[in-house]
């Protein structure tokens, strides 16, 4: 017998495959965003379009280049697995739709190299790489990071064409005034701090409103939320994803939502105004179903969903910015290991804690 | 299934992660739907001695010797073996080495027969009315016959059917799953011989004291159940049960929990909770042991693959090379071109072979000739955590986190995770999608877990070697030291004497010289 014969390849059991692959995989979560993602064009008109190009551009070259210098062989495999794609893509989908050029390369690279890269790459990052970016955009960078405009679609005058989106883009100058807008989560946290109730402020003629079609300002991820939530449903449908993290986020935030809004409406939003908002439909069914930094069991899930849900719902409520998704789902982030170190499937023949099921007693042996 | 029923199993497969396994494509037609081809003797067979768990069987016959059909050539050996039966009549021309079904491609001792052509019966003791023989009895028929479990474990049947007994089980499980995709030997089996199989099964009841058997066939396979519901309609102890068609349905715990609903306890076996199972095969040949004395030197199985011309169940002897049963079945494509992988057994649980000149054992159910895209061997990328593998395991284990610590040698962590319970049914490496060989980690570590265990029994042996040795030699010094010890103070005490002796001698002089200096 020859070496080769021995070690040619893997000749354990077993021999055949589902036909699953990761690139696979990637790909439908892509093709789930692509409604929402067109709608938001026709929304936000071609700034919008080249803040997700460069976005995604920066991720894969930051992603080759990171590859390359850390002297991997499979480069070509790996940058065309759909990840890195996938991670800007997103994070794109969570950006103010006329942010300038810069924003896209500096969170592509906060994405991938910091974000996933420095941990060593695919698989083993422990927080999610587009919500790292995002958070540290916010934190870094609040101006430009909350300057929301109307929407503004592509068919109305008004509209930017390729030029002037290409100019907008690249020159990052404050947006006019007529452009500018608040996203209903902003503008209603602005009101209450100004000591504006929300019964008066909603009511008001700029309040924005609750549009249930998506014609609203806010990131592309934001204003579609029926769309990203129709993405979602495919998702769960094609078997990518399972019920279990979109539900238990979601519940998250509607149950305390409703509850703080039938004692006190004058103060807190109500449900569906919080389910419609922000980055709720996209981090429940594209954010926090991130297989890498979310737990590995349904029950894991549910209780890492039901985190993220309610920390949002406190840090939107209660804290100082408008919108808490981001910090929820890399707090619970954090908090998954121990989430797969507490709650574990049970093994057949065995108790929840892992000892044998007792032997009936009057067996032989 | 009431409403609260699938309600329940709704929440048991959607909160509980109940909805464990995989449904692969079976690829079981038209081999299934083919009849049977039963192939002529070869003209050698080729005989292992080991084609069972436990001991090897012993030769029991000489170079040169002529056997009839049905003769013992090797003997059972020690509690659990089995012994080996001349195939065909024919002359036994060399005891070797042969090499042996299994991805090493080692070989194994072997018995070489060449058939004469005859294929004449030796004398066989029939025996007219099996149920007047006791338990005991019919077991001793059963071992005498070499029937081992045909499913695919090869455990000597008559070791379970007494262990049954003395356990003193109700349930008698026969499993008629064959869940692995592209086999379907015990379907045909199913199909064409179900009186048999009931009958058999009956015996197997009378020979456990059990009181039911529960027949569980997957339901891919309804013309196999339409035929055993037929042949148990008259005895009410013999019940068919469909089964959804899952893999691993027909692996030992999972079959049982879904028929009875119990657990087999992880350290346990299915006898401690009252159970015994056997497969559809198992049953006729236990028939055949009993009713008319017939060893076990034959057996069905499934020649399929892509690469196979023409797919379908054949009736080889044991001991045919792989290469002869594939020629009768009808050759392969193009004269194997396009071949990727050579297996033997079902392609989830099967093993591979390096070559054909391999010869079908007890065990073998399957000789698959897989193409490249039936096999789809790509290089593994990262785990990305999908949880695809957790949701596959039919044991409730966590397949990724156990790779990740066989990875770093964590063993002892890996056990923790449940490596001990592993069955290696390779659900989670056919969800993978980073096509990670989650199970060749699995069969790597309990292999270096075993092999610590062997250099520590090792070890422990060489310890208490050096240990006696050191007490031997502290023996031995302690002695010599005594010993001398012992000549020293006989020495000191004969000197002393000696001293004592010439003192006086001396002093008596010296008192005469001194009387006579004082005279």
């Amino acid at each position: 017998m020859t070496p080769t014969a021995i070690t040619a390849q893997p000749v354990a059991s077993p021999h055949a495959h589902g036909g699953n692959s990761v690139t696979r995989t990637m790909f439908r979560v892509q093709m789930a965003l692509v409604p929402a993602t067109l709608y938001g064009f026709w929304l936000f008109g071609w700034p919008s379009f080249f803040l997700w190009l460069l976005t995604i551009l920066s991720c894969l070259g930051l992603e080759a280049l990171s590859l390359k210098m850390m002297g991997v062989t499979r480069i070509k495999a790996t940058l065309f697995d759909g990840s890195a794609l996938l991670t800007g893509w997103l994070l794109a989908m969570t950006l103010p739709p006329w942010a300038p050029w810069w924003v896209a390369v500096v969170g592509g690279f906060i994405a991938i190299v910091i974000g996933k890269q420095v941990f060593g790459g695919v698989g083993q990052n422990v927080f999610n790489p587009a919500m790292v970016a995002r958070v540290a955009l916010l934190v870094s960078f609040p101006v430009p990071l909350t300057q929301w405009v109307h929407p503004l679609p592509l068919t109305t005058l008004a509209a930017p064409d390729f030029i002037d989106g290409l100019r907008i883009f690249l020159s990052s100058l404050p947006q006019p005034d007529a452009m500018a807008s608040a996203s209903l989560l902003g503008y209603s946290k602005t009101e209450l701090a100004r000591g504006i109730d929300l019964l008066h402020s909603l009511a008001g003629e700029h309040a924005p409103a609750l549009s249930w079609i998506g014609a609203r300002s806010g990131s592309l991820g934001e204003s579609a939320s029926l769309l990203i939530l129709a993405g979602g449903l495919y998702l769960v449908g094609a078997g990518v994803i399972t019920w279990h993290t979109p539900a238990a986020v979601l519940a998250g935030i509607a149950i305390p939502a409703a509850i703080g809004h039938a004692v006190d409406p004058a103060h807190y939003l109500s449900a569906p105004a919080h389910l419609l908002s922000g980055a709720a439909m996209l981090g429940a069914f594209f954010i926090a179903t991130d297989y890498v930094t979310s737990p590995n069991t349904a029950a894991g899930q549910v209780v890492f969903g039901l985190g993220i849900g309610l920390i949002t719902w406190i840090i939107r409520s209660y804290g100082g910015y408008p919108e808490g998704m981001a910090f929820a789902v890399l707090l619970m982030n954090a908090l998954t290991p121990v989430i797969d170190r507490l709650i574990k499937p049970r093994i057949l023949g065995r108790d929840r804690r892992g000892k044998p099921l007792d032997i009936p007693a009057g067996a032989s042996q | 299934m009431g409403f609260m029923n699938r309600f329940k199993h709704f929440l048991g497969d959607q909160l509980l992660g109940n909805n464990w396994g995989v449904h692969p494509d079976d690829h079981k037609r038209p081999a299934a739907d083919a009849p049977v081809r039963v192939m002529p003797v070869p003209a050698r067979l080729y005989l292992p001695l080991q084609q069972h768990l436990g001991g090897a069987a012993r030769p029991t016959v000489l170079v040169g010797q002529k056997v009839s059909k049905g003769e013992l050539l090797a003997e059972a050996t020690g509690m659990v073996s089995a012994p080996l039966h001349a195939p065909t009549s024919g002359t036994v021309v060399a005891v070797t080495e042969v090499t042996a079904p299994h991805p090493s491609g080692l070989s194994l001792p072997a018995i070489i027969l060449e058939a004469d052509g005859a294929d004449e019966w030796c004398e066989l003791t029939a025996c007219a009315d099996p149920f007047a023989l006791t338990p005991a009895d019919i077991g001793r028929r059963v071992a005498a016959a070499g029937v081992v479990g045909l499913g695919g474990a090869a455990f000597p049947s008559a070791v379970k059917l007494g262990g049954a007994l003395r356990a003193e089980v109700t349930t008698l499980v026969i499993n008629g799953g064959e869940c692995e995709p592209y086999l379907s030997c015990d379907d045909r089996l199913m199909r064409d011989a179900a009186a048999g199989i009931v009958d058999g099964i009956r015996l197997m009841l009378h020979a456990t004291g059990a009181r039911v058997a529960l027949v569980g066939i997957e339901d891919n396979k309804p013309e196999a159940i339409a035929a055993m519901q037929a042949a148990a309609a008259e005895f009410a102890a013999v019940q068919v049960r469909p089964v959804p068609a899952r893999y691993p349905m027909g692996s030992e715990k999972q079959l049982i929990q879904v028929l009875t609903g119990i657990e087999v306890p992880a350290d346990g076996r299915p006898a401690d909770i009252g159970v015994i199972v056997h497969n559809v095969a198992t049953a006729l040949a236990v028939r055949a042991a009993v009713r008319e004395g017939k060893p076990l030197i034959s057996r069905l199985v499934t020649v399929n693959g892509n690469c196979v011309a023409a797919p379908g169940n054949v009736e080889v002897r044991i001991g045919t090379l792989a290469e002869e049963v594939i020629a009768f079945a009808g050759g392969l494509k193009g004269d194997g071109l396009g071949l990727a992988r050579r297996i033997m057994g079902g392609p989830m649980m099967g093993m591979q072979i390096p070559h054909w000149r391999v010869p079908v054992v007890k065990g073998s159910s399957g000789i698959l000739a897989l193409d490249a895209a039936e096999v789809a061997a790509a290089e593994p990328d990262p785990c990305i955590r999908c949880g695809s593998c957790v949701k596959a395991c039919p044991m409730g284990l966590l397949p990724l986190e156990m790779s990740a610590r066989i990875r770093n040698e964590a063993y002892g962590e890996a056990i923790d995770y449940g490596l001990k319970d592993c069955i290696a049914c390779g659900c989670c490496a056919y969800v993978c999608p980073s096509k990670i060989p989650l199970v060749q980690y699995f069969v790597h570590a309990k292999g270096e877990l075993a092999a610590q265990d062997r250099a520590k029994l090792r070890g422990e042996a060489t310890k208490k070697l050096a240990l006696q040795r050191q007490e031997r030699l502290d023996r031995e010094a302690r002695e010599k030291a005594e010993a001398a010890a012992k000549r020293k103070a006989e020495r000191e005490a004969a000197a002393a004497a000696k001293a004592a002796a010439e003192a006086a001698a001396s002093a008596a002089p010296a008192a005469a010289a001194t009387v006579g200096e004082g005279v």
